[in-house]
């Protein structure tokens, strides 16, 4: 008799229910979603979750939520093609499918006594926003905290309740900019990198950690303009996105020169991935 | 309270503080302090460029306006910064409208005492460019990438 074919449980999804479908922007959504059995796993900051809407297919997510949060897991998903235009339109009580979380974290706890640095842009600002609120609720283990948001237009900002909030209450120091302005944004404009001086601003560049994740264009551009201002190459990670299928590292889909975005990614340390950036054909 | 002189309040800027001593010198005897509220227009597209205004403090909005459309903002400028390059170029106007957004204090240099000064001494309008061109190159490259759309789409 054939032994029937036993599939690793990294690869088999388990089943979730959309508590609450929350839109965020014109067509960017944040689903809130639960187990239908079991515990819940909320995974670390900058780890992801391959989300499967049935029949549809499936996609790489980053956890957007607050990682001691156990009411519901979060993710913030902007419908760009088939399979997330069909998690966007999911309503509550709809089932989907999980599998996760998967890939490397942000790595907040080893900088203790640093200034951080968030650098987010545009919907970068959905992986973040975990390791911003875990280093939020460790705040006195970091000397300041400067969170750097660019948007193409006020309008596209992500979470700007969220955003006020922070900077209201001082919990860290927000800049924000967007490059489009429209009449009456009395707001800074202009790329995140004209930002960087002044976000830097009171800190030892040595004892900056940056933590940056948007377009790979801005991410690359912000990393160097950091490094000039002495900011350790090695104090800087990024989040990588590529065509992440099977999430273990065995299909290659995401093969980036000797690494797999989605098992050693996709927080990568900057001084080990930029040469590799400059290359097109990665 | 110590008042600083001119030539203090440049060497401290963090662009034109790379110039020598005497440079320094010859570039305060071309300026004067400036102060403008929030709200206040700096500079208005198309008049002479009188003025090169080194932004000690505050924030600036360079904007667009048209008789049918609100003032636009299309980028902001922040102390350190250099505002203008109108006053370099013939027929020396200015290209955009500038307004405080907050209170800004400035050095203002005399544009046609400071070309004077530079076609007098090659070496100050060497320094000039040496230190000033970077802080315009990054400007440019600011520009590419704003103008390069990275954030995705838009229903604007």
């Amino acid at each position: 008799m054939i032994d029937p074919v036993r599939i690793p449980s990294a690869l088999l999804p388990r089943l979730f229910r959309v508590v609450e479908n929350c839109p965020e922007l014109s067509d960017v959504s944040t689903l809130a979603i639960l187990p239908v059995d079991g515990t819940l796993d909320a995974g670390r900051p900058g780890q992801f979750n391959m989300l499967y809407a049935f029949g549809v297919g499936e996609i790489a997510i980053s956890i957007s939520g607050n990682p001691s949060d156990n009411s519901a897991l979060l993710h913030t998903i902007r419908n760009v093609g088939a399979v997330s235009g069909a998690l966007c339109a999911l309503r509550e009580g709809a089932t989907l499918g999980l599998r996760g979380p998967f890939g490397t974290p942000w790595p907040l706890t080893d900088q203790t006594g640093r200034d951080l640095l968030f650098i987010a842009g545009g919907l970068g600002l959905a992986p973040l926003r975990s390791a911003i609120l875990q280093a939020l609720a460790m705040r006195s283990a970091f000397r300041s905290i400067s969170l750097l948001v660019g948007a193409r237009s006020p309008s596209q900002i992500l979470y700007p309740a969220q955003l006020a909030d922070w900077a209201g209450g001082g919990a860290l120091r927000l800049s924000l900019t967007v490059d489009r302005a429209i009449p009456g944004w009395t707001g800074m404009v202009g790329v995140v990198t004209t930002r960087l001086e002044r976000a830097l601003e009171g800190c030892d560049p040595a004892n900056v950690s940056a933590l940056v994740c948007g377009p790979e264009v801005m991410m690359r551009h912000c990393c160097l303009a950091l490094e000039d201002m002495g900011v350790p190459s090695s104090a800087q990670w990024i989040s990588m996105e590529r065509n992440m299928k099977c999430a273990t590292g065995s299909c290659g889909h995401c093969q980036f020169g000797p690494d797999f975005v989605c098992r050693d990614g996709p927080v990568f340390r900057w001084d080990r991935i930029a040469e590799r950036l400059r290359i097109r054909e990665i | 309270m110590k008042t600083q002189s001119i030539a203090e309040l440049l060497s401290e800027h963090s662009i034109l503080g790379r110039f020598d001593t005497d440079s320094i010198e010859m570039l305060a005897g071309c300026a004067r302090n400036l102060h403008f509220g929030a709200g206040e227009m700096i500079q208005r597209e198309g008049e002479p460029a009188a003025l090169v205004h080194v932004l000690r403090t505050g924030d600036v909005a360079i904007e667009i306006s048209a008789a049918h459309i609100a003032p636009t903002v299309v980028e902001t400028v922040h102390g350190g910064d250099i505002l203008g390059w109108g006053w370099l170029i013939p027929p020396y106007r200015t290209m955009f409208d500038a307004r405080a957004m907050t209170e800004v204090s400035c050095v203002a240099l005399d544009a046609a005492c400071l070309r004077g000064k530079c076609d007098a001494d090659p070496m100050l309008g060497y320094q000039l460019f040496k230190y000033w061109l970077p802080h315009l190159a990054a400007r440019f490259r600011a520009q590419r990438l704003q103008v390069a759309d990275l954030y995705g789409r838009d229903d604007d």
